[in-house]
Order: C-alpha cells, then sequence, then structure tokens
C-alpha cells in the first residue's frame, strides 16, 4: 500500500492506496464519489471524465498514485443539486440524456471544452490553426471521446452551445 | 493488472538507473497504452518509475533553429504551442487528428512514439501472436486484417503502427533523443528508430534495455504548404485506415509520409520524387512492393485517393 494525498472537490483526501487503483476506482470506490462512471475502463467511451488540474482526462487510465497532490473536479465538484453548474442546468434545460449514465462524464467534458476553445487550443475542425473559435462543428469533434449510447448527442450540443452563449445569436 | 512496485523518479539519471537495476521495470509518463495494455495483462511489469516529474515538458528553440520537444510534452501542448502551429503545421494537425482531447491531454511526445499496435490479435490474449508471445505465430495474416499494414510486414507480423503524431515526426525528419543507463547521450533519427517486424516483431524500436527517450528534436522549419489527412471509419476518435502527411513547397516540390500502411510511419524517396506527377504516381511509388492482404488491399487505392485529396487542399491552400 502506498500513501497518496488528492485534492478532490476542495477536500484533502489522504489514502492508503494498492499502486494499481486508478483514478476512477479512488474516487468510486475510496471517496464513494460515484457521480463518476466506469463504461469500458480503457478509455474508450469518456464516462470516467473527470477534470484534473484544470484538465479534462479519462481516469479509468491513470493511477491514483500518479497524481499525488493534484486538484481533482469531479461531477460532484462542479455544481450540487442546489446550485447546478450552468453546463448542469443547461444539460437538465435541453434534455440532454436519456439514461444518464454518460451524463457525469459528458459534463465534466463539455465544461473543459469551452475553456480548451477559450484557450485557443486547436481540434481537428479547426480549419485556421490561429484561429480557434466556437462552432457546433467544433463541439462534435472536441466531444468524441464521450460516447452515448442513448444518442442524445443534437440535445448535448445545445446545452453546450447554451452554456457558450452561441444561443443568444 | 498484475501486482508491481511503484517509484516516482526525481531525476532522469536516477530514473535510468533504476530501470537497469530492478527487474521487469518500465517507465510510465501519460501511461494511457501502457495501463490499458496492463488491465489486459499483455503487459506486466514487475515496477513502474514514475518519469511525469523530471522537467521533460518544456519546448525549447535548439541553436540550429529548430525545436526540441520535452519527452514528457503531452499532445495537446504540443498541438497549441505557437510555433508549432505556425512552423510545423503539420505536425499540429496530426497531433489533433489522434485520439480523443482526454487522451490528448495525457498522452505524451515520447508515449506517442513507443505506443504499441492495436491489431486485434495482439490484444486477444487467448490468440497466438509473434508480438505478444514471440514464435506463437500470427492469428492477422489470414484473419480480420482489414485495417493492418500492407507493406514492411513480414510472415510473422502485419501489424500497423497506429500514430498519427509519429507520421508528421517522420515528415519533418525528427530525431529521438535517448539517455542510456550510463548516463550515455544519442540521437536516433526517426527514420531508423522504429523497426520493421522481420522475424522479431516484438522488438518496435531502437531502444536498448533501460533507456529513455528525454526529447523529440525537429530541425529548422521547411516552409511550405502543410497538409495531414487522415481516412477512418467515423469522423472522429478512430485509428486512420490511411493517412497522409504532406508538405508541398511552391514549385511542387513535396515530401510524403503515411500511416495506416505499414508498421511504422511511412516514408520513401521514391514518393518524393514523384511529387510533380501527381496523386497516382506518388501512390504508386509509395506502395511499391506492398503485399496486402484481400481484406486490406482496398488500401492502396484509398492511399491514391487520399492523395488526390491532399493534392487538392494544396492547391486550395497555395
Amino acid at each position: 500500500m502506498v500513501a497518496v494525498e488528492l485534492n478532490v472537490n476542495g477536500r484533502e483526501a489522504h489514502l492508503q492506496l494498492d499502486p494499481r487503483t486508478t483514478l476512477l476506482d479512488t474516487l468510486r470506490e475510496h471517496l464513494h464519489l460515484t457521480g463518476t462512471k466506469k463504461g469500458c475502463d480503457h478509455g474508450q467511451c469518456g464516462a470516467c471524465t473527470v477534470i484534473v488540474e484544470g484538465r479534462r482526462i479519462n481516469s479509468c487510465l491513470t493511477l491514483a498514485v500518479m497524481h499525488q497532490g493534484d486538484k481533482v473536479t469531479t461531477i460532484e465538484g462542479l455544481g450540487t443539486p442546489e446550485r447546478l453548474h450552468p453546463m448542469q442546468r443547461a444539460f437538465v434545460t435541453h434534455d440532454g440524456y436519456q439514461c444518464g449514465y454518460c451524463t457525469p462524464g459528458q459534463i465534466c467534458s463539455a465544461v473543459a471544452v469551452l475553456e480548451e476553445i477559450e484557450a485557443g487550443i486547436p481540434s481537428h475542425a479547426t480549419d485556421d490553426l490561429e484561429k480557434v473559435a466556437f462552432s457546433d462543428a467544433e463541439v462534435r469533434e472536441r466531444m468524441s471521446g464521450n460516447i452515448c449510447r442513448c444518442a442524445a448527442y443534437p440535445n448535448i450540443i445545445a446545452a453546450i452551445r447554451d452554456v457558450a452563449g452561441e444561443d443568444k445569436a | 493488472m498484475k501486482p508491481f512496485t511503484y517509484t516516482r523518479a526525481a531525476s532522469v539519471e536516477e530514473a535510468v538507473r533504476s530501470a537497469s537495476s530492478v527487474q521487469g521495470a518500465r517507465f510510465i509518463a501519460g501511461g494511457t497504452n501502457l495501463l490499458d495494455l496492463m488491465k489486459l495483462q499483455i503487459e506486466t511489469p514487475a515496477h513502474l518509475i514514475d518519469i511525469n516529474h523530471l522537467g521533460l515538458d518544456r519546448i525549447e528553440t535548439t541553436a540550429g533553429g529548430g525545436l526540441r520537444i520535452g519527452a514528457l510534452v503531452r499532445n495537446t501542448e504540443l498541438a497549441a504551442d505557437r510555433t508549432v502551429r505556425r512552423d510545423y503545421a503539420v505536425l499540429s494537425r496530426a497531433l489533433v487528428a489522434g485520439a480523443s482531447g482526454q487522451l490528448r491531454n495525457k498522452a505524451t511526445t515520447a508515449g506517442n512514439l513507443l505506443q504499441r499496435t492495436r491489431c486485434p490479435y495482439f490484444y486477444d490474449t487467448r490468440m497466438p501472436c509473434n508480438k505478444r508471445r514471440p514464435g506463437s505465430g500470427c492469428a492477422a495474416i489470414k484473419g480480420m486484417s482489414r485495417s493492418l499494414a500492407v507493406i514492411g510486414t513480414s510472415d510473422a507480423c502485419i501489424a500497423q503502427h497506429p500514430s498519427d503524431m509519429a507520421v508528421a515526426m517522420r515528415l519533418l525528419d525528427a530525431s529521438v533523443d535517448i539517455i542510456g543507463a550510463d548516463g550515455a547521450r544519442r540521437s536516433v533519427p526517426i527514420a531508423d528508430f522504429h523497426l520493421l517486424p522481420g522475424d522479431t516483431p516484438h522488438i518496435e524500436n531502437a531502444l536498448k534495455p533501460g533507456e529513455l527517450i528525454t526529447s523529440v528534436t525537429l530541425p529548422k522549419p521547411i516552409g511550405g504548404t502543410h497538409v495531414y489527412r487522415k481516412v477512418r471509419d467515423r469522423a472522429s476518435y478512430a485509428f486512420a485506415l490511411v493517412s497522409v502527411a504532406a508538405v508541398f513547397d511552391r514549385d511542387g516540390q513535396g515530401r510524403f509520409a503515411f500511416g495506416g500502411l505499414a508498421p511504422k510511419p511511412w516514408r520513401v524517396a521514391a514518393a518524393d520524387a514523384a511529387a510533380r506527377s501527381g496523386a497516382p504516381a506518388v501512390a504508386e511509388a509509395a506502395l511499391d512492393g506492398a503485399r496486402p492482404t484481400p481484406l486490406n488491399a482496398f488500401k492502396q487505392q484509398l492511399t491514391a485517393r487520399t492523395l488526390a485529396s491532399v493534392f487538392r487542399q494544396r492547391e486550395a491552400r497555395a
């Protein structure tokens, strides 16, 4: 067992873990934050997406021990049922889910996607590498690591567009 | 996963020293491929050396006007780097064509070069695979070979190299900077870094046991029009069936590197020399000597068509 310290949703966590424990299993089984979901457990579905040190990652494909001292934000840290994060509210408004299993990963990913566009990070949908701007095509491309078996994709795009402020146009 | 011990290296020297002194040790950086393979028990390291905190995450210009990319620079950071976007656009394009946003945030420059094939028989531990278990045979040659390599293969292995980034690195004549257990440093041209399978498909690159990649260096910018075109089974987040990295200069000279076709990023001088003759000539030169299976022979025509698209993109941008 190894000692691991994480800052999860603003709270310090002191853990004793088998080095094999993924960040995903740490969140769910040790910290009982079950909002983050295990889908494929191989980085293919995106259900386990969380934000670590400001970047979205697949929590199933990293070991907790590799994140000593890191700040982790899960769906529970974005908002609460009483105080929803704007992205959570937009997913409700636009019906951006059906069964809901992929939704925490979708929302964590979506929040980070808007920050990535804001930071000027290009994507495969970016025509001019020097000009990165919000568009539906950008969101579709950037969200491709989050699979939704219920295919709520059009409503997910609508929710993200709403938060990005593009709905006002 | 099989049990393993874990240490976090404090310096490059310490990392390479412990790699050569601990039996079954492996370096871990982003971990996006290694942990995937460890879960399937295709990789079973006894010891992991975490190299994420060695300061190998910087991008610097070299004295010769090139660019030294730290081994631990994440794919997202490299694609977004101002200099890369401006002077090595084909590399930015190739990077963002690969994987997903989540994976690019974690995957590293050196790890991308070292990722293993996604051949379905390599991943299926119930099947023979000379790469996974030397001497056990190749189930792919007469199996589901649609996505696999058509050139550079052998009777022992037809696995393809899955990287997009490495294709652009090959096009740009990158070199791979390496440090050994004794602290000795060397640099290997990327053309010589990945190895063809021959009868030893389990040996995939020029790294010796315990060696660590510290950076990848690009020569000074070559200018021109940069294009990366990737064809795959879905619009995003899939490995290439065929990909083409190309740089054209003003008088129609060009250079080409290919992904999805071979066990390594594929580039041949004859294809570059055929640039002025157009897409079909380049495709023919690039695939001279190809040995496709009935299931992946379509890649030859797809290569010509992908090149035709690349030539059109070039005209649109010139």
